[in-house]
């Protein structure tokens, strides 16, 4: 497959893998932004060929774990009204809520269509013009486009019955408060290849300046991989912190200018509750008044309820770098894929899940 | 072995579709009255006819069985009904056969369980009827005694059909996934995830460019040749159906108290099968396989047992994938082509498409 074989050649690997060991001159610590990233890492083996003193901490880009508990039981609460029918995206079906998840809802009568595509939300609203199909919108820049692309088509093809629940968030907003925190020792960032497709590589420019850290923008296959971290340790090994685009078959310094039109367009900025970070201003989007009639939370009456996290969970202090899933209580005894806990072993993307899968 | 010939399948049978098109299935047909006589006569003796269920008793008697018996039964639900490179009907005989064949037993004869519901077109009863048929003569397997049953409509979907099959088990040979040892080669008969991303894409209604169909096909000849050269050598034999080959090695790491130690960059997979995984955010490695196996052979016999593989249709494909050995028992890992290693776990839940 192109642009991906050549990524995942063995023999370009090898050499690779030499670079990055000779790269590491002084001790440092990485954050891997992104969920897919944390994944990849552990797919391809590269947590257990890591060079002495470099760390690699899993940050609070997985979409799914960094879902409130309270938007989770706002969800699964509107799966549960009569004459609506929720479309998600398959990693949210087994998020546990305070109590049970949308397959428990699903299991009691709930209309839920896993779909691959907002777009097959609304095939599925024009289909079922008597219910109102409501899409769950959970992610970050990678989602939002086709998500603002579905409300255009919705208002053009004057489709009634299909909204949406937002609590689409942004990056790197989190970030700032996140590196603030003087506990959270970071030298590095791995930034999160699709979402710098949508906001350029120029977005963590302010992060630079900002906290002196290193920024590189990769991709996901072992060779993106490996160069980028090599890179990350030569920018803190010189200590000339800047952002390096090793992804450039997919990012541009000022990214998707048309996406980000059309989501400028749809959705304003808003004030958005993290699990693990709380409320944090201006780092999610609502939809402008302009298309409120495509926006679940003025259509319908949605109560979000302050739900405390489940007790001993430590998906907070893992999303935001501060602990690893081996520290938490919970971690492969109570809490496992098939009974989750905390949304960082139930989504696919998180740290718990990535560790519970790769990293026994 | 065999009990008799299977008739060949009607050439006619368009014409008679063309009758049936607009006729559906009615809860009469499941009454054991007119209806229910009609629809075997017409329709099932028509296809799959053979001197012991043309007795239409309430059993099927098979005379004279020497030795051991293998027994097994499976239920088939699989939506949609009809998908590249298969249907219901074929998936029911070939994944007995299989469950058969993957104990070393000659498969001889199967049962025939559907549950129709309500509207269900008979047009199509006849064409999953038809393959049943074909997959049955190919197989050289007959049907010896069904049932139908009937249910309200929206109280089954369509169709679901159980399958349940005997075999013979020659004395010599004991496969098991407990008989699998130190050192054994894991070969694995051809590419794998066809089947699973097949249905996967037809259920999201996802056209990935090139030709993605389902693997399934019946394995037991190719099973018989390998165990025929090779007997007491090969140790386990498994199909990696639901949960893929990484959920059935775990089974076998778990029974025999080994490590399974896999290459990356041996693992079969076809191009448009990864491409579709990877825009769907799926692992090869959980999809299933309908006809495929995994064989646990003795390591210096290994070679063998793949040219014999390679030389049959089934197998046509096969390759080493791995090896067992000791080290933490029940585990399955993966060296990746960094020289790094992963820990492959089985599969936890339905496999569902990611965010991003």
């Amino acid at each position: 497959m192109k642009y991906l074989d050549e990524y995942r050649d063995a023999e370009l690997a090898k050499p690779l893998v030499e670079e990055l060991k000779i790269s590491v001159t002084k001790p440092l610590r990485i954050m891997e932004v992104c969920g897919s990233h944390t994944m990849a890492i552990f797919r391809n083996g590269i947590r257990t060929i890591l060079p002495e003193g470099m760390a690699l901490i899993s940050g609070p880009g997985c979409p799914v774990c960094v879902t409130s508990a309270s938007h989770m039981d706002a969800f699964i609460s509107m799966a549960d009204r009569p004459g609506v029918r929720v479309a998600i995206f398959g990693d949210l079906f087994r998020v546990p809520g305070s109590h049970g998840s949308l397959a428990n809802a699903g299991a009691r009568g709930a209309k839920i269509d896993i779909v691959y595509s907002p777009m097959d939300g609304l095939e599925i609203a024009q289909n079922n013009p008597d219910e109102l199909v409501v899409f769950l919108g959970v992610g970050f820049e990678t989602t939002t486009p086709g998500i603002a692309a579905t409300i255009l088509a919705a208002k053009n093809r004057n489709i009634k019955n299909f909204v949406l629940f937002s609590t689409q968030k942004t990056m790197p907003a989190p970030m700032h408060g996140l590196l603030s925190d003087p506990d959270l020792k970071i030298d590095g960032l791995l930034c999160p290849g699709h979402v710098s497709s949508i906001i350029g590589a120029g977005a963590w420019e302010p992060l630079v300046t900002e906290f002196g850290l290193a920024c590189v923008v990769g991709g996901f296959e072992t060779a993106d991989l490996l160069k980028s971290l090599t890179l990350l340790a030569r920018q803190v090994g010189k200590n000339e912190p800047k952002v390096e685009n090793v992804y450039p078959r997919a990012v541009s310094w000022e990214g998707n200018l048309r996406a980000t039109k059309m989501v400028e367009e749809i959705f304003e900025p808003a004030d958005m509750e993290w699990r693990g970070l709380g409320v944090l201003p201006d780092s999610g989007l609502r939809i402008r008044e302009k298309y409120a009639d495509f926006d679940a939370e003025v259509r319908l009456d949605i109560d979000l309820v302050e739900t405390p996290e489940p007790k001993g969970c430590k998906c907070g202090e893992i999303l935001k770098g501060m602990n690893t899933p081996k520290e938490c209580a919970l971690f492969d005894k109570i809490c496992t894929p098939e009974n989750p806990i905390g949304p960082c072993m139930v989504s696919s993307e998180g740290t718990c899940a990535a560790y519970h899968k790769y990293g026994r | 072995m065999k009990f008799f010939t299977i008739h060949p399948v009607n050439k006619n049978f368009r014409n008679h579709q063309n009758q049936m098109s607009e006729k559906t299935i009615l809860l009469d047909h499941g009454s054991g009255g007119l209806a229910s006589q009609k629809l075997i006569s017409e329709l099932f003796l028509k296809y799959l006819d053979n001197p012991i269920l043309r007795n239409l008793e309430d059993s099927a008697v098979l005379e004279n069985q020497p030795g051991r018996l293998a027994f097994t039964t499976d239920s088939y639900v699989v939506d949609p009904i009809f998908f590249p490179g298969g249907d219901i009907g074929k998936l029911a005989v070939h994944g007995t056969i299989n469950d058969l064949a993957m104990r070393g037993a000659k498969p001889l004869c199967l049962s025939l369980g559907l549950i129709l519901e309500e509207g269900f077109r008979l047009e199509e009863l006849e064409r999953v009827i038809i393959s049943i048929s074909e997959s049955c003569s190919e197989a050289g397997v007959p049907i010896v005694t069904g049932d139908t049953k009937v249910v309200p409509k929206g109280k089954g979907d369509k169709i679901f059909i159980n399958t349940s099959g005997i075999g013979l088990v020659d004395p010599e040979i004991n496969i098991s996934s407990k008989k699998a040892q130190e050192g054994d080669a894991v070969i694995l008969s051809g590419t794998m995830g066809d089947h699973g991303i097949t249905i996967m894409t037809r259920q999201a209604g996802i056209s990935v460019q090139g030709d993605l169909k389902s693997d399934t096909m019946p394995l037991h000849n190719l099973v018989q040749k390998l165990l025929n050269e090779l007997s007491s050598n090969v140790h386990t034999l498994r199909d990696p159906t639901r949960g893929g080959v990484a959920s059935t090695l775990n089974e076998i790491a778990e029974n025999c108290g080994l490590c399974i130690e896999l290459s990356d960059e041996s693992l079969p997979i076809r191009p448009q099968v990864r491409a579709a995984c990877e825009l769907l955010g799926l692992e090869p490695l959980y999809l299933a396989n309908e006809g495929k196996c995994l064989a646990l052979v003795s390591w210096d016999k290994a070679e063998k047992a793949l040219a014999i593989m390679r030389s049959t249709k089934e197998g046509s494909e096969a390759v080493i994938i791995g090896r067992l050995v000791a080290g933490k028992g029940g585990r399955v890992i993966i060296n990746t082509p960094v020289g790094g290693t992963r820990i492959v776990t089985p599969l936890h839940g339905e496999p569902l498409p990611r965010i991003c």
